[in-house]
């Protein structure tokens, strides 16, 4: 496969493919534009801009969080999957059915929240969900954790199948990763990027998920057997494992789309190399270790481990500055390359990442964090690598596939689309680190007078970010709904 | 200086520097391809851009570890000022509410329900301290106020649905002759 073709006919979808993708890529758009909105809503009430009532808020507040983390792992692991199915061969079965379990699982969510007035945020914190003040009953929590549990089966099905495919194809999961090139030997050029990424992911979310299932099941005991009490920090611990791997998880599948469609824009090959095999190894090992650095303010964690923790969020940072988002300028520098939509989502991508964990990394410090922790500076940096990172690069891969549809240049719709998700975006999440720079907390209904500049300037980016998201999505849905070009199935079956 | 704004200037810096180079790059990128050796180049920049990092790193932890920015949780030198702070939901129980300046303080922080945050805010609106509030667990938190003042307690973990009023009240007043730090 040359680095320029841009559509190689082993990515071509099949009939069923095409229409199991195009579920995942529909149900995506929806779900973030409404959960944009509901954020909208939560920054201009902040705002005072609209009036929305505490219970209300705090549950738009859950919806948005686990709606949000959820879908954007269902969108990257779909960027895993399109590629991924290249080198070893995934089942559609099992794709399609982590895309109905996901559907059952926010709709328990979304029922949970909102007719069961669930809002014990996305990290259902124990003992929270269990004492909730009589503002919704356990019932209702215990719904918010099944629906949880149905979207965690379907990502431990999609990782397994993942695993023995890979398996099946290089003998072992240590071999994906390209292990045995670690310190030595040629390493094989054809070895597939997505083969390591999609490997380091399905082992530690397989663990993160397995992590989550586990806290889950406890509270879920809990709530029906109250004698058995649960220790707070125990939960604590294992909840933001689950968390921290979640959400990373759909950074690590994202970036396949980089890896994978870069090259091709550039025209540039981008060859696989020993330091990215050791980013990615190292990579494996801390992001299992590092969330110690969201319980940096627990006293009473063990001191090794919240060092550990500012430790290792200082060597994450390595990986990304040196390896992946290194490796992506060097692919463009001088290389003549045009810019075309897709093109553009990717380099944001690049930079949404290497920006947003600045702020990050620098919260992973204790000292830092005293004054930091849960201000409004933890939303800031996690949306700029979020909103500005993982978004683009799934938007990256729709928007890739579009053109193999109607093969036609950008429209003005995404000429104008894609600024105002840029300049929206930075808006939105430079409101949010002025605010924690202030000292707002995050996850406050109502605001003092003196935090509401930031909050409406917020809201302001949060508008243009919406109303970019609203003509991409536009663009993406008609492309994708287009016969393929390369619909023929002598090519299909080639 | 104040953390916060130590912060937000490293930050603006690192990613403004971020920015310079992504713009550069892209400012480039349009150009014919580059010279055979750019991948030796590419290569032997990110070999001293790697190093640069890594001495940083060490420097900066560092530096910021030593002393240990959290006070010993098991010792037994009790203070000379000890604040009893219990939350639940949805306020704070303090005591006492007047506290010196000038002379260390701790502030034995727990919940009595579920987890609450215990950040200390500075008449200017800027936190100066935190610690977690958790059932089951008693944090020992030591600050010396040097500011005398009317100091706010907010509650930093979300715990439903009355959590932003979750605020309290003490009051730091200056040290009198004779009180030794
Ligand atoms: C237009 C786009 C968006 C808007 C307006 C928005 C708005 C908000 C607001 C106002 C909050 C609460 C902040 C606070 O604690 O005070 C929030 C929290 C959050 N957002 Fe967003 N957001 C957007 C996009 C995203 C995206 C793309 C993601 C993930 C991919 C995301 C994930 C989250 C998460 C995980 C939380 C934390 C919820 C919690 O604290 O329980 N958001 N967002
Ligand atoms: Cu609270």
């Amino acid at each position: 496969m040359s680095a320029t073709e841009l559509y190689p006919a082993n990515e071509v979808l099949p009939r069923n493919e095409r229409i199991v993708f195009n579920l995942y890529v529909i149900s995506v758009l929806v779900v973030l534009v409404l959960m944009m909105l509901f954020g909208l809503t939560m920054r201009m009430a902040q705002g005072t801009w609209i009036n929305v009532p505490p219970d209300l808020f705090y549950q738009l507040m859950t919806a948005h969080g686990a709606g949000m983390v959820g879908t954007v792992g269902l969108a990257s692991s779909a960027v895993m999957w399109f590629f991924l199915r290249k080198y070893v061969r995934l089942s559609l079965a099992i794709f399609a059915t982590n895309y109905v379990l996901f559907v059952l699982g926010a709709l328990a969510i979304l029922a949970s929240v909102f007719i069961g007035k669930y809002a014990g945020a996305w990290t259902f914190l124990y003992p929270l969900p269990v004492h909730a003040m009589n503002v919704w009953s356990p019932h209702a929590a215990a719904l918010f954790m099944l629906g949880y549990l149905l979207i965690g089966v379907g990502f431990l099905l999609f990782y397994l199948d993942a695993m023995l495919a890979m398996i099946r194809v290089y003998g072992n999961l240590g071999r994906a990763l390209g292990l045995q090139w670690l310190f030595g030997g040629n390493i094989d050029p054809a070895h597939p990027k997505t083969v390591v990424a999609s490997a380091m992911v399905a082992i530690t979310n397989s663990i993160g998920t397995l992590a989550g299932a586990v806290v889950l099941v406890m509270c879920l005991v809990n709530i029906y057997f109250p004698a058995f009490t649960l220790n707070a920090l125990l939960v604590k611990n294992l909840t933001y494992l689950f968390g921290h791997m979640f959400i990373n998880a759909s950074i690590y599948m994202g970036v396949i789309a980089v890896y994978e469609l870069l090259p091709r824009y550039s025209g540039r090959p981008y060859a696989i190399s020993r330091p990215f095999l050791w980013s990615w190894a190292a990579s494996l090992v801390m992001v299992l270790i590092v969330y110690p650095h969201h319980l940096m303010m627990d006293y009473a964690m063990p001191q090794w481990m919240v060092i550990m923790g500012q430790i290792i969020s200082y060597c994450a940072g390595l990986p990304v500055f040196t390896v992946t988002v290194y490796g992506a300028l060097t692919n463009i520098y001088r290389s003549g390359m045009r810019w075309p939509t897709p093109a553009k989502l990717l380099i944001l991508s690049m930079f949404g990442w290497a920006a947003g964990i600045v702020p990050a990394i620098i919260d992973g410090t204790i000292t830092v964090n005293k004054v930091m922790h849960n201000t409004q500076w933890v939303p800031g940096h996690f949306h700029f690598y979020l909103l500005l990172g993982v978004l683009p690069m799934v938007l990256a891969l729709m928007f890739h596939v579009i053109g193999s549809r109607a093969q036609e240049p950008d429209r003005a719709t995404d000429k104008l689309g894609f600024p105002l998700y840029l300049v929206g975006g930075l808006v939105f999440v430079f409101a949010f680190l002025a605010a924690g720079h202030d000292s707002v907390p995050r996850r406050f209904a109502v605001h003092l007078p003196q935090w509401l500049l930031t909050d409406q300037v917020g809201s302001i980016g949060a508008i243009l970010v919406i109303a970019g998201m609203l003509l991409l999505a536009t663009r993406i849905v008609t492309g994708l709904l287009k016969a393929p070009v390369h619909a023929d199935p002598a090519h299909a079956a080639g | 200086m104040i953390m916060q704004n130590e912060v937000w200037i490293i930050t603006l810096c690192g990613i403004g520097l971020v920015t310079l180079v992504f713009v550069w790059v892209i400012g480039q990128s349009g150009k014919a391809p580059a010279p055979e050796q750019l991948q030796q180049t590419s290569n032997a920049i990110r070999r001293w851009w790697f190093l640069l990092l890594v001495v940083a790193g060490i420097g900066i932890a560092y530096a910021t570890l030593r002393p240990y920015p959290i006070a010993n949780q098991r010792s037994n030198a009790a203070a000379a000022q000890i604040v009893d702070a219990v939350g639940r939901q949805w306020s704070w129980q303090i005591s006492p509410t007047r506290v010196k300046a000038g002379i260390p303080v701790e502030f034995d922080v727990t919940s009595a329900d579920v987890n609450h945050g215990f950040a200390i805010y500075a008449p200017d609106d800027r936190i100066v301290t935190q610690t977690q509030a958790m059932p089951g667990y008693t944090n020992r938190l030591l600050y010396t106020f040097t500011e005398p003042g009317k100091y706010r307690v907010m509650c930093l973990e979300y715990c439903g649905l009355a959590h932003h009023n979750m605020v309290a009240e003490f009051e730091v007043v200056a040290a009198e002759k004779g009180d030794q730090p």
